[in-house]
């Protein structure tokens, strides 16, 4: 549909008449609004973005004739999620039950990008290959768990398993007063 | 000196193209949209720099609330079905046609299925009401029905769509752990391990050398 330029004559001079000519034009405003309105309207209804999902792969069930990995203490790092977004983390592994093997020291951080970003980063410096042992304390929230996985991709941490947490871990959680 | 006159040009211009492009978008849009349902509880997802999207469908999700509440929804209409006849029979339930076309169109839900019956016949109004005071799908060890959803729709969807599920677990930020963690056991011990947690998006921040 193309316009047409310039207005028709309309009214004559001189007595004659004649027939009014109707403009071809049309209005097309109305039809532009509600043209617009539905194109909002759609834009702002429809679900375009899927939402981003973390993948998570858990053990498979531990059956019987198969042996529980053993980690070396010098691999271990454990990371405790507490509550108030506080991260406790050790390195090595804690047996009070064995007298020989040092009690770790627990020290306290949290999820900024300052926090234990940068312990796991330092740790995989210091060691080529940590494995790191998350256990969200029962007070931690689901967010906490999101993020400290979401640590794991951003440092490039590929070895770590989502453990329960122990007695012992929380015994030294309180021992530490942190 | 000859007049400089100015070249008048007519104040209505041509809306022709605009109006073209604004419908093209218009069809564009009005086909291609999906209306997002109406969600039965509102989470707040927490963020992760994860570029993964959710596959389109054959979706199990498992909506966990602040509340420790556990809301189950599959997104293909005749696994629910399927689904909802086989679970109703193994807890002694029946539903009759229009319940079952009623739960068709449900998104998730979060009540026992001894409620369940009366809950479909509700009008969404009702629902909407009950919805906030539901104690979600029980995962107690005695009465574990939420894993009976899920194994029967994970059967359901293989017989009729040939393809495997997904379990897309949707916390809420302030969702406790332990109720999360007893989620996943469960699903563990049924030989499911693997899941897909809903995030929103969050740009990737570089990790420091």
């Amino acid at each position: 549909m193309s316009e047409i330029q310039g207005k028709a004559d309309s009214g004559g001079k001189g007595g004659k008449k004649r027939a009014k000519k109707m403009s071809t034009k049309i209005d097309m405003t109305p039809m532009v609004d509600l043209a617009f309105l539905l194109l909002t309207f759609f834009m702002l209804t429809t679900t375009f973005a899927k939402p981003n999902v973390m993948q998570l792969t858990m053990p498979v069930k531990k059956t019987d004739d198969v042996e529980d990995t053993k980690i070396k203490a010098s691999q271990a790092m454990t990371v405790i999620l507490g509550k108030d977004n506080k991260v406790y983390y050790y390195m090595g592994l804690n047996t009070p039950n064995d007298k020989s093997v040092a009690k770790p020291e627990m020290k306290v951080t949290n999820f900024s990008a300052s926090g234990i970003r940068q312990i796991i980063l330092t740790r995989q410096h210091q060691q080529p290959e940590p494995i790191i042992l998350i256990k969200p304390n029962n007070e931690a929230k689901y967010r906490n768990m999101v993020d400290i996985l979401d640590e794991m991709n951003i440092t490039n941490q590929k070895k770590y398993a989502l453990v329960k947490i122990s007695k012992d871990d929380a015994d030294l959680i309180k021992e530490s007063g942190l | 000196m000859p007049k400089v006159k100015p070249h008048r040009t007519s104040p209505s211009l041509d809306m022709t193209p605009m109006v073209d492009l604004a419908f093209l978008l218009v069809t564009f849009f009005m086909l291609t949209t999906k209306f997002a349902p109406e969600e039965s509880v509102v989470v707040d997802t927490p963020s992760s720099t994860s570029e993964i999207k959710l596959p389109e469908n054959n979706v199990i999700t498992l909506t966990i609330d602040k509340d420790k509440r556990v809301f189950f929804g599959v997104d293909a209409k005749q696994t629910k079905i399927a689904a909802l006849q086989k679970v109703g029979a193994k807890y002694g339930v029946n539903f009759t046609a229009a319940q079952a076309k009623e739960f068709g169109d449900l998104p998730n839900f979060g009540i026992p299925i001894s409620q369940l019956g009366s809950y479909l016949s509700m009008s969404k109004e009702d629902r909407k009401s009950i919805n906030k005071t539901a104690p979600g799908v029980p995962i107690d060890s005695l009465n574990n029905q939420m894993i009976d959803w899920v194994l029967e729709s994970r059967r359901a969807n293989q017989a009729i769509f040939k393809k495997p599920t997904y379990i897309a677990i949707k916390g809420d930020g302030g969702a406790d752990v332990p109720t999360v963690q007893q989620v996943i056991k469960i699903l563990q011990e049924k030989d499911i391990n693997r899941f897909n947690l809903i995030t929103d998006m969050e740009n990737r921040p570089v990790a420091a050398k």
